[in-house]
């Protein structure tokens, strides 16, 4: 089996870019460039010196104690809280960014859910002066407004989503909209491993270095490099593609990707795209989504606005048709319940999004002598508000 | 032969067509919208499928969709209001949407319920040309459709080409690189990017849209072209007023000027 994006940029029957002619110049440029520009000398040593550098990597992987107690196993976290900007979002950004600059682009736009890719984008636009966009859903700026003060104060200029559900799905379309209006100067830089072809590669790739580092993290740590299962939330799917990356292809290794199931994956108000998806294109991506008998993509819902996505990469989706992944969902209330829990037993307030990775915990089989790892892609600052809201504080 | 195949066969120039977007502003008012639009003169006309996320489209089409889905329009009523409709018109009809509304629809059952509407030709924009050669144009053709593609000032002379090659109807020619919507006029490099497509003399005509709004730019536009599509600025219209005189005043407009 191979999980690797094929010569026409899918994985299994999933991925492609069904996009309007009127990006195919766009697509096609970063199509024919992308690989010769990330695999060459130059770039690497640029990319790996910031994550080195700026962004504080390798970020730590920590022996949770008192959780592998609690759940008889030995568990470790692969501390992306830690990143630079709370979350694995930046290990992108700062790949794409050099990326743009080399193909000689002058203004980046961004999407942004939760706000930390937006965050993250901000950021390196920043670093790099340049000019920058980011597209946030109306809800979703209300529910995130300490990273919308963060965007603006890093000198991006965020515009509001105001069509559909208001979220991040939206968020997606308007930047699309405005790449097709600004095809020559503009470079759209994607926040997961969706949208056309590319993109979704492209992101792996970029956020592989979490498994790379994993690898000999464990290696020292357990004297084996290869786990018994890795844990990862998926709203688009880059943690997950990152934490799974240099494991796809060792089927010892059980990936299992923890989607958001809202209110329940029966309720109506959910994002837990396997469960109640089905194929179909979305922002250029042949991949599962949620969507009506009439192809209309439906609203989703979460607790938390990253993983509030109707789709998933086509990678995850190539993974679970080849059941080479294990799909799991948490509820908001499990994934509340899973970072109080992490709160109090390791003193480590995750983000909402990593407590849904954290919610899998109780609902796995585990034995005494297992290593399991949780990508921790990221800190709960940003959500203390839904946290004061409904512990009380 | 199909009817859209047949008027761009005895008619070059000055052909207007037009959007609309189906179950806008109410959930029938193609019923009425469209025969108006048959007898207002207009050439063909594009019958907008509702989707919850046309990435191709700015501000007036979106909000005509969202508006047409809270309305209830599905694709079982657009296909049945057409049928209903197929003996009492002449005017060809495209229909224009998302490739996940036929492919989620199923493509067979699609392309069949197209056929027994009457429709003649479809425009998907987020279709690749190569996923259409490979998987779908026999398929379309069993059903007697087209597709048509869009190219852009952006689209290279080898694609325009290829585009060409697999077109037998009209390419649809988008005047600047945006999403659909309103400009008052057309401008000196829009009219050298009309000037090099007319240059290369491609087998199929060519029809200009998005951003045709008024007599000024539509007739600007059928000196490089076999005609033009105005689509958000009579979204515009209906929106106001959907009534036949409104809609005749409209296109009248159009034609000859205010
Ligand atoms: C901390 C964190 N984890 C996970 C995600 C979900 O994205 P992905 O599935 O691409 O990792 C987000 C998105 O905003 C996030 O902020």
């Amino acid at each position: 089996m191979d999980f690797k994006v094929n010569k026409e940029g899918f994985y299994g029957e999933f991925g492609g870019a069904f996009i309007p002619e009127l990006l195919y110049p766009n697509v096609k440029e970063l199509e024919d460039n992308y690989m010769e520009i990330i695999n060459s000398g130059d770039f690497q040593k640029e990319y790996k010196q910031l994550l080195k550098d700026y962004v504080g990597r390798p970020t730590p992987l920590y022996f949770a104690k008192r959780l592998s107690e609690k759940y008889g196993t030995n568990i470790f976290l692969k501390r992306e809280d830690l990143n630079h900007t709370g979350a694995h979002k930046v290990n992108n950004t700062v790949g794409q960014i050099i990326l743009a600059k080399k193909l000689g682009k002058k203004r980046i736009i961004a999407e942004t859910g939760a706000g930390q890719h937006g965050v993250a984008t901000a950021t390196v636009c920043a670093l790099m002066d340049m000019q920058c966009v980011v597209y946030m859903g109306e809800v979703d700026i209300k529910r995130q407004a300490p990273n919308v003060a963060r965007m603006k104060m890093l000198g991006a200029e965020v515009r509001p989503a105001k069509s559909g559900s208001k979220t991040l799905k939206d968020a997606t379309n308007e930047a699309i909209r405005d790449w097709i209006n600004n095809p020559e100067d503009t470079y759209y830089l994607i926040g997961s491993v969706v949208g056309p072809h590319p993109y979704p590669d492209l992101v792996a790739r970029l956020q592989a270095i979490i498994s790379e580092e994993m690898k000999w993290q464990l290696k020292e740590k357990t004297g084996s490099e290869i786990p018994d299962k890795i844990i990862a939330c998926v709203g688009g799917g880059s943690n997950a593609a990152g934490a799974f990356y240099h494991f796809l292809d060792n089927e010892k290794v059980e990936l299992i990707a923890v989607e958001a199931a809202g209110k329940g994956v029966d309720s109506g108000q959910t994002a837990a795209t396997t469960t109640i998806g089905s194929p179909g294109i979305i922002h250029g991506s042949r991949t599962l989504l949620m969507q009506d008998e009439y192809g209309q993509i439906t609203e989703p819902y979460s607790i938390s606005a990253g993983l509030d996505y109707p789709g998933i990469g086509p990678l995850h989706a190539h993974l679970f048709k080849t059941h080479r992944g294990t799909f799991l969902s948490a509820t908001d209330k499990e994934a509340l319940d899973a970072a109080k829990e992490l709160t109090e037993l390791e003193g480590i307030i995750p983000a909402l999004e990593s407590a849904h990775a954290l919610a899998a915990l109780p609902k796995i089989k585990v034995k005494p002598d297992n290593v399991i790892v949780v990508n921790l892609s990221g800190r709960g600052d940003k959500d203390l508000d839904t946290y004061m809201k409904v512990f009380g504080y | 032969m199909n009817k859209l195949k047949r008027l761009f066969k005895e008619k070059k120039n000055n052909i207007l067509s037009i959007y609309f977007t189906a179950g806008y502003p109410v959930l029938d008012s193609a019923l009425k919208i469209l025969p108006a639009l048959e007898k207002a003169g207009v050439d063909f006309v594009e019958a907008g499928m509702p989707f919850s996320d046309p990435m191709a489209d700015g501000p007036v089409i979106q909000q005509s969709s969202e508006k047409a889905l809270k309305n209830g329009m599905n694709l079982d009523i657009y296909f049945s209001q057409l049928e209903y409709l197929k003996d009492k018109i002449n005017i060809p009809v495209v229909a224009m949407g998302y490739v996940n509304q036929m492919m989620r629809y199923g493509e067979e059952r699609f392309l069949q319920r197209c056929k027994d509407a009457g429709i003649s030709a479809l425009i998907l924009p987020d279709l690749p040309l190569k996923i259409y050669l490979n998987d779908y144009k026999i398929l379309f053709e069993k059903y007697g459709l087209t597709n048509i593609f869009l190219i852009t000032p952006q689209t290279s002379e080898e694609r325009i080409r290829e585009i060409d090659n697999a077109s037998d109807t009209f390419i649809y020619m988008v005047s600047s690189s945006s999403t659909t919507g309103t400009k008052e006029k057309i401008s000196a490099e829009q009219k050298s990017y009309f000037e090099r497509i007319k240059n290369l003399n491609l087998r199929n005509p060519t029809v200009i849209g998005f951003g045709i709004s008024n007599h000024e730019t539509f007739s600007n536009a059928c000196n490089y072209a076999a005609g033009a599509i105005i689509g958000s600025a009579f979204v515009k219209t209906v929106s106001e007023d959907s009534s036949e005189e409104s809609i005749i005043n409209f296109v009248r407009k159009i034609k000859e000027g205010e």
